[in-house]
């Protein structure tokens, strides 16, 4: 029993355990003070505005804020017919209140997305109450009812309860071209109207292709990379490194250059006779300005990865595949491949990763049908200011990269990454 | 069937990789069906482009290598059917010790009940069964370097190449693994040509050493004989410990020549000197010079103690001989030993037939 046991001392008389906890408390702290810096760094970074991008895009306090007495009332409403009196009474009052505060527009904007119509009849409230039309002694229900018509339909009354809960997963829901239908349950948009899945979809397409083009061009460059004599490579390595220098934008804007109808790569086809003149295709503001132009930038994050993990492996296994008897395509698939696998997976991972989130290039270059799910949340962020919305979109686009991730740890093991 | 003499025959090879120097210089070897050949030699003195040009990782400048009378030049690696065992084992990392050993035999498309025999059969042969299912990196250096042997061999190949492979081993593995190789050498009888910088495991296991530098064979020979019968003074300091004097050679008569040096005159055994006036270096193994001889030898000098260090089993004596601050001498750890000490003047003999006069450095 441990207990039994007889504790070890120092030659001081002191626990070793004791002893030897004193003696680590220092050191401990010490280094817990270098890295504070780094995880406060990465608390303010990271954590807090991941955090802060959720409340956003799951956030409806607004109108549980505006309505506080109507959805009271409402809790006891079974929301089938006509709420009863109270609940009007209780909505006549909230809206007293809104419009001394000349807060009553957001109510109407803001009901108006849960369903059309709301913005007018709202107003038409407000300039009754304004002008005192609405007797307090009598029956507000009636009062209210006889405003306009459509305060007489339960489908209002039911979008307004709709929005009682302080959160809402109705922004997802519209990521994915689906909203909350008048029952609650969840519903498709027209099919001409679904554009998000549309671009997920290509998203995902583009990230793909992407990938596997940096990775049938990153290989053998790698490969190179990895086996040429000194001189020849690090003249190589430049070569691969000196675009990742470049500016992004810059380089974009060459592929413009390159791309375009009265282009470079244009005018070449031209010459040697590969397309009429009066017929050039159209390289750009398209998905193959998009590809072009992705998997050359992306394409040092392919290389790197693969150049740093074929470096390790020894020449002489290849030379001992062969001396076995493989011929080189058996002693390359056979030995020289499978022990790429880590380099591979760390490239495509990063390439996929990266291009999944892709913004300026398919901007500058991707055209109507070369833009991506981020183009999109750019475009809710900075356009129609529905930050609540990118919010959305921007974590369905983190948890589909962390799908990802786990797919791939599941298959190939993420301590099988080499990064370098 | 009797065993082929010229079993590989290098016949005329030159070897250069910039055009411009020769790291192999029109070498003529012939390797006989069933022997253990080293070729031994110091770094960059062509023995490992030897060993590639005949694997077929490199191709002759010039010249032709046959394999069982055919040339080979022109077949690729993998068609030679010669095993290899590297410097760094070159064990597919990502492979159980089952899959390294079966893989030369998957790929000639053998069955799998004979690969399991074979694999098993190799794997007893280096005393490894039960490891079928490790992986590389879970064995040590030594286990490695069995692994390594065992699947040049697993194929049944006519010739195994070994390149330096016992390099990373420490001293005692090192000489347990060789004594391994020579058994497994002498017990199937597979034609074996290894590669290595280290002369006491080249005189330990070889039938032959031929022993290269400056990408030429200075000599090939038997271990006894290259030790005993040194034909240059090369093969002389590269091989075992070896005292020297430079001189001239003064009278010379059949094999027995005088040997003048800047203040002695000594009698040495003429092998690559013709005539008089020839300038030469006199080489003696520290073990054939004897302190305070019982016996009359036809070489007696004196000289002074100048280092006394101690060895376990015998110690060495730096002696400064007729000019010589580093003559080594060998003195066996007998009960019967003599008392020595620096700056000491003794007196130490030689017979005449073990200095072998050679080429002058």
């Amino acid at each position: 029993m441990s207990s039994e046991t007889k504790q070890i001392l120092t030659t001081d008389g002191i626990p070793l355990e004791v002893s030897l906890k004193k003696a680590e408390k220092k050191n401990k702290i010490k280094a817990f003070l270098l890295v504070a810096p780094l995880l406060l760094f990465l608390f303010i970074t990271y954590v807090f505005p991941i955090g802060e991008m959720f409340t956003r895009s799951v956030d409806d306090k607004m109108i549980t804020n505006m309505l506080p007495k109507t959805f009271k009332a409402m809790e006891k409403w079974d929301g089938k017919e006509l709420p009863p009196e109270e609940v009007f009474a209780g909505f006549y009052s909230d809206y007293k209140v809104l419009i001394e505060n000349q807060t009553q527009g957001k109510l109407g904007q803001r009901l108006n997305k849960e369903k059309n119509g709301f913005n007018s009849i709202t107003k038409k409230l407000m300039r009754q109450i304004k002008r005192n039309k609405i007797d307090e002694s009598q029956s507000i229900k009636e009062q209210i009812m006889k405003v306009h018509k459509r305060w007489r339909n339960v489908e209002y009354w039911q979008a307004i309860k709709r929005t009682a809960p302080p959160y809402t997963m109705a922004k997802y829901l519209k990521g994915m071209d689906m909203y909350f239908a008048a029952d609650g349950s969840i519903a498709q948009v027209d099919e001409d109207r679904r554009i998000h899945r549309i671009l997920w979809l290509r998203t995902l397409e583009i990230a793909l292709f992407v990938t596997i083009f940096c990775f049938l061009m990153g290989y053998p460059i790698a490969h190179l990379l990895a086996t040429l004599p000194m001189k020849y490579s690090n003249l190589l390595m430049i070569c691969v490194l000196l675009p990742f220098w470049t500016s992004l934008l810059v380089r974009t804007a060459s592929w413009m250059i390159l791309l375009q109808q009265q282009g470079v790569v244009n005018d070449f086809f031209v010459m040697i006779g590969l397309v009429a003149d009066d017929n050039r295709p159209e390289m750009m503001y398209n998905k193959v300005g998009t590809y072009v132009a992705m998997t050359q930038i992306l394409l040092p994050f392919m290389v790197l990865p693969l150049y740093s993990v074929m470096k390790t492996i020894s020449p002489s296994l290849m030379r001992a595949g062969k001396s076995l008897g493989g011929t080189p395509f058996v002693a390359f698939w056979k030995v020289y491949f499978p022990l790429t696998i880590p380099g591979i997976g760390a490239g495509c991972l990063l390439v996929f990763i990266l291009a999944i989130g892709y913004y300026i290039t398919p901007a500058l270059v991707g055209g109507a049908s070369g833009t991506l799910i981020s183009n999109q949340i750019a475009y809710h962020m900075k356009s129609t200011l529905d930050w609540s919305f990118a919010s959305a979109m921007g974590l369905m686009l983190l948890s589909g990269v962390l799908v990802i991730y786990w797919i791939y740890n599941k298959l190939v093991g993420v301590d099988n990454i080499k990064l370098g | 069937m009797s065993k082929n003499p010229e079993f590989v025959k290098f016949d005329k090879v030159d070897k250069s990789y910039d055009g411009k120097v020769l790291v192999v210089k029109d070498l003529q070897l012939d390797i006989a069906e069933g022997e253990f050949i080293t070729m031994l030699g110091p770094s960059g003195s062509g023995k490992t482009t030897c060993l590639m040009m005949l694997a077929g990782f490199e191709t002759p400048t010039n010249g032709e290598i046959l394999l069982d009378g055919n040339i080979i030049s022109n077949i690729p690696p993998h068609k030679r059917g010669i095993g290899m065992v590297f410097q760094n084992y070159a064990l597919f990392p990502h492979m159980t010790v089952y899959e390294n050993l079966a893989f030369p035999l998957r790929v000639r498309k053998i069955e799998k009940d004979e690969i399991d025999k074979k694999v098993d059969k190799a794997l007893s042969m280096v005393s490894l069964n039960g490891f079928e299912t490790r992986m590389p990196g879970q064995l040590s250096g030594g286990q490695q370097q069995r692994v390594a042997v065992a699947r040049a061999l697993v194929f049944d190949p006519a010739v195994v190449l070994m390149d330096e492979p016992l390099g990373a081993l420490d001293k005692n593995l090192r000489e347990s693994m060789q004594y391994e190789i020579k058994h497994i050498h002498e017990s199937i009888g597979v034609t074996v040509v290894y590669v290595t910088h280290d002369q006491s495991e080249a005189l330990t296991m070889s039938n032959r050493i031929a022993v290269f530098n400056d990408g030429k064979v200075q000599q090939l020979s038997s271990p006894a004989e290259l030790y005993e019968k040194p034909v240059n003074s090369f093969v002389a300091e590269f091989i075992g410990e070896n005292n020297t004097f430079n001189g001239e050679v003064s009278d010379i008569s059949g094999d027995e020549c005088k040997v003048k040096l800047s203040n002695a005159e000594i009698l040495s055994n003429a092998i690559s000197v013709k005539s008089k006036g020839e300038k030469t270096t006199v080489s003696l193994r520290p073990e054939r010079a004897l302190i305070e001889p019982t016996e009359k030898m036809d070489n007696m000098f004196s000289g002074k103690i100048e280092e006394v260090i101690y060895h376990g089993d015998h110690t060495r004596v730096r002696v400064n001989l007729l000019g010589n601050p580093e003559f080594i001498l060998k003195v066996p750890n007998s009960t019967s030993n003599l008392e020595l000490k620096v700056s000491q003047e003794i007196k130490i003999g030689w017979n005449s037939y073990d200095a072998r006069a050679l080429d002058p450095k």
